[in-house]
């Protein structure tokens, strides 16, 4: 399926994009993150290792979180707002 | 009724947006305020400007839920946040926080829950400018806490 992917503050730095759409064969986020982090190292950011956060359709999602076609995914570190 | 919550660059006046949420209800007893601004040290190091970015939609999309959790948990009449993104210097105003109610209990509550929420869980990211380079402001365990306190458990930090 097609989704599109939004990348924010230094996660969007470290991969060099604001927003990608992505042909994907994952269904949940983790699946979406597995296949990014194997898709080259601009992606090394996404690792387990550090403090990612993610949203699918505009919502603070944990990686369980269902792909739908179409919907809206994006990744980010902690949020520093306020 | 005006907007409850708003991401905008430009400054807000908090006067004018007291106002604006009181609209001559005479039920409210109470208006309870936050205002955060830019500091001009963080981690040990002088802060010379910042600049915020938001994650538009979702960031609306958050904020607005929070009031409706306030206006499910306290007893309020209403709320406002206004926060600001872009370029940002010390002593500019960053965010305000306006809450209505009968009795001060309430609002003063609902504002710190509000702000509490905000912090670690709507989509704002700042970068600063030290005298060491630019660098990304990092998120607090202390933040998570103070949200664990209103009995929301969520890992942002």
């Amino acid at each position: 399926m097609l989704v599109t992917i939004k990348y924010f503050a230094s996660v969007r730095e470290a991969i060099g994009c604001a927003s990608e759409q992505r042909e994907t064969a994952a269904t949940s986020l983790a699946g979406l993150r597995d296949e990014l982090l194997a898709a080259g190292p601009a992606y090394a950011c996404l690792s387990r290792e550090r403090a990612v956060r993610m949203a699918l359709g505009q919502m603070m999602s944990d990686e369980a979180a269902l792909l739908t076609p179409g919907c809206e995914v994006a990744f980010f570190p902690p949020v520093t707002g306020g | 009724m005006t907007a409850r919550v708003s991401i905008q660059t430009q400054d807000f006046n908090l006067a004018m947006e007291v106002d604006a949420l009181r609209q001559s209800d005479k039920r409210v007893g109470a208006v309870c305020t936050f205002t955060g601004t830019v500091r001009d040290r963080n981690d040990g190091l002088s802060v010379s400007s910042m600049e915020l970015e938001h994650y538009p939609g979702m960031t609306e999309k958050a904020i607005e839920a929070m009031i409706d959790e306030a206006l499910n948990r306290f007893d309020i009449f209403g709320a406002r946040v206004v926060h600001r993104v872009g370029f940002l210097q010390p002593l500019d105003q960053v965010v305000m926080v306006a809450v209505t109610s009968a009795h001060r209990g309430e609002s003063f509550k609902a504002c710190e829950f509000l702000m509490d929420y905000l912090k670690t869980q709507a989509p704002f990211w700042k970068k600063e400018q030290t005298p060491e380079g630019a660098r990304w402001v990092d998120a607090r365990v202390t933040d998570d806490a103070a949200l664990a306190k209103w009995g929301i458990e969520l890992k942002n930090s």
